[in-house]
């Protein structure tokens, strides 16, 4: 028996709803040949649902449907869905679609004995037969239960009507309103047991956010998570944060964030294709502006770029990046370059995550600016905002298209952790911060972040200019980083300073000089002196030696003549001495 | 499978009933025998009977809003009735077709 199951699962078929994230949910779509029940409250889109189901299954697989509605007739159906660009009318006369409207008014139908619902089958089978249908949508069966007394007969019916279905190979969709603590009111999850998908509308600050989840999907795996999800003029959209992997591709090509300073300081000249860019920074810092020069850099080669502007409207930032020197009109008229300005808080944020997606995907540019992304947190959860970021982002990968956000920071301190959690998920961030000195605000840029690039840890001065964003290096003086005109106060300094310190050397050489003439004059008086005394002391040492000499001739003079006159002893003239 | 009716005159009002069946069920035999047997009783002679089998003409079952068969419809007189069942139940059978007043009035 386990292995019958097991291989049951192995065959299971999987039948395409045509909605993207739905199908990456189920793992391929509804269990073919098989009932799905889709329950929810009224207004949750049930039955767009079952209708996108079934147009998608025409247009897009081939296989026709049949729709039989239980409660808006086909002239409505057909009008709701006209409004989602949807052409039942051409689908029916095409025999590719079948709808039947069951018109129930409860009270009207008198019972008296028993009955059975062979009526609803021909009418189903009918249908069938006439487009050869594949697909069947009943909405809502639990019409049913309102107009019909004999609700033991109706389960029963239902029971016969389901097994019928799936005995027809039939891929079916059932729509169920949700009771009290129940899936649906009136219990057809009983009957419908191969796959269940709650759909849940719910008001979160004021804007609605829609849900979907597969509660139940018997021999499949299945994303069990609530997924976002959001019905607009393309019918419903599903969000999964599943239905974009890790699996992007990392191209090595890099582009030009439209500064070439900015370039310069990521090595290797811009950042990578397909990359994801943050622009943090208070009022005013120069977000929008850089913002501008990237999507310059872009159309000037040639690309198409995106500009969602949450704060401004488009003349507004025309109008105001002329005075930098951008203009970007001339790129709009020829269609490189194209705005879209709304409020964050017009629409909740999955509709916002489908209308840029929508619009990448209509345009398909090769670049996008969201100007600010912070302002989403005014609409969201912090969660929230992540979690729709991270699947834009996901898919901006996928179709390899850099985005540039910018972000708001209210408390500059705090600006690292301000960033609705997202900085994770950016690939390069760039700081703007605004410096206060000497009364003047300056603003300084820096890398906070770079993957994949070396990149300047250096603090840059960013100037806006009559020619756009310039980025210069600061000053580090022994006060701390300067710029501004600080800076050029403290550049001014340093070269009067150094000519100061030239003047300086050039005076005490001079003065050396001097000193040394000074003393060379002493040595010279000295020298003099010296040779005075010299000459003196010799003259006084000849002298003495001539006394010398003359007492001694005379010594011998006198000796010679005492030789001559009378002797005496040795000892009589010593004695005497 | 068609009662003429045979009375049918300018003054008093030809009942119009259709009967949708689904093939030859005991459900749609005794349906037709039950409505027979009530008309020959209240309305003799006033009355005409459609037997539409849906198995034979499963188009009609969307375009006359059949749901659950058997259906008895009253076209005439006006307004347009609907019963579901084997009309087993006379007594709702009479309510629902209001003929027990139709046939007092006369």
């Amino acid at each position: 028996m386990a292995a019958g199951v097991a291989a049951r699962q192995a065959e299971l078929e999987k039948c395409p709803t045509g909605l993207q994230g739905l199908d990456e949910i189920t793992g391929g779509g509804l269990p073919r040949g098989r009932p799905t029940l889709v329950c929810g409250d009224a207004g949750s889109g049930k039955t767009i649902l079952a209708m996108q189901f079934l147009v998608n299954g025409i247009t897009r697989y081939g296989e026709p449907g049949v729709f039989v509605a239980f409660e808006e007739n086909a002239q409505d159906l057909a009008t709701n869905m006209a409004s989602m660009g949807i052409d039942l009318q051409q689908l029916c006369a095409e025999n590719r679609l079948a709808i039947d409207w069951v018109r129930i008014e409860p009270g009207e139908i008198e019972e008296a004995g028993e009955y059975d619902l062979a009526g609803l089958f021909v009418r189903i089978e009918c249908a069938l037969q006439r487009v050869h249908g594949r697909r069947i949508a009943l909405d809502s069966i639990e019409a049913l239960f309102s107009s019909l007394k004999d609700q033991n007969l109706l389960r029963s019916e239902l029971r016969r009507l389901f097994s019928w279905l799936k005995e027809q190979q039939l891929t079916a969709l059932i729509t169920g309103e949700r009771g009290d603590g129940r899936l649906t009111r009136n219990g057809l999850e009983e009957y419908v047991a191969d796959c269940v998908i709650a759909l849940d509308h719910q008001l979160e600050n004021q804007v609605s956010m829609r849900h979907l989840r597969v509660v139940k999907y018997r021999g499949s795996a299945h994303g069990g998570n609530e997924y976002p999800f959001l019905i607009d003029r393309r019918g419903i959209s599903v969000f999964p944060i599943t239905s974009v992997g890790l699996d992007c591709p990392a191209p090595s090509e890099r582009i030009s964030t439209g500064v070439p300073r900015l370039d310069a300081m990521l090595r290797g000249g811009g950042v990578y294709r397909g990359s994801t860019i943050l622009v943090s920074g208070a009022a005013g810092t120069g977000k929008t502006s850089l913002a501008a020069h990237f999507v310059r850099a872009a159309c000037e080669r040639g690309e198409r770029a995106l500009y969602f502007a949450f704060e401004e409207s488009r003349e507004q930032i025309i109008r105001n990046m002329r005075s930098i020197g951008i203009d970007l009109a001339p790129w709009m008229e020829r269609d490189l370059l194209r705005f879209h300005a709304s409020r964050p808080s017009l629409c909740g944020l999955e509709t916002h995550l489908a209308g840029i997606l929508g619009k990448v995907e209509e345009f398909r540019p090769r670049v996008i600016v969201l100007d600010p992304m912070t302002d989403f947190v005014a609409v969201g959860s912090h969660q929230e905002v992540k979690s729709m970021l991270t699947r834009l982002i996901d898919f901006l990968k996928m179709e390899q298209v850099t985005a540039f956000f910018t972000s708001l920071t209210l408390a500059e301190h705090a600006v690292e952790q301000s960033e609705a959690g997202i900085s994770s998920l950016i690939d390069c961030w760039l700081l703007l911060r605004s410096l206060e000195q000497n009364g003047e605000r300056t603003r300084v840029l820096y890398l906070l972040k770079s993957r994949g690039t070396a990149h300047s840890a250096q603090i840059r001065e960013f100037l806006l200019t009559d020619a756009g964003v310039d980025l210069v290096d600061v000053c580090v003086s022994e006060a701390g980083v300067l710029t501004g005109s600080a800076r050029r106060e403290y550049e001014a300094r340093q070269a009067e300073a150094a000519l100061g310190r030239k003047e300086d050397v050039e005076r005490k050489r001079l003065r050396l000089e001097r000193r040394r003439q000074e003393i060379e004059e002493q040595i010279g008086g000295l020298r003099r002196q010296l040779e005075d005394e010299e000459r003196e002391v010799t003259a006084s040492i000849q002298n003495i030696v001539h006394t010398n000499e003359r007492a001694r001739a005379n010594r011998e003079a006198m000796t010679i003549s005492r030789e001559g006159g009378a002797l005496c002893s040795p000892g009589e003239e010593r004695s005497q001495a | 499978m068609t009662v003429v009716c045979e009375a049918a005159g300018e003054t008093t009002t030809c009942w119009e009933l259709r009967l949708y069946v689904a093939g030859h069920t005991p459900k749609s035999v005794a349906a037709f025998a039950n409505l027979h047997k009530i008309c020959d009783e209240h309305l003799k002679g006033r009355y005409r009977i459609e037997v539409i089998d849906l198995a034979k003409q499963p188009q009609l079952a969307a375009g006359d809003q059949i749901l659950a068969v058997p259906t008895l419809v009253r076209n005439l007189p006006p307004p347009l009735r609907k019963m579901i069942g084997d009309l087993s139940n006379t007594e709702r059978v009479l309510v629902g077709l209001d003929i027990r007043i139709a046939s007092g009035k006369e």
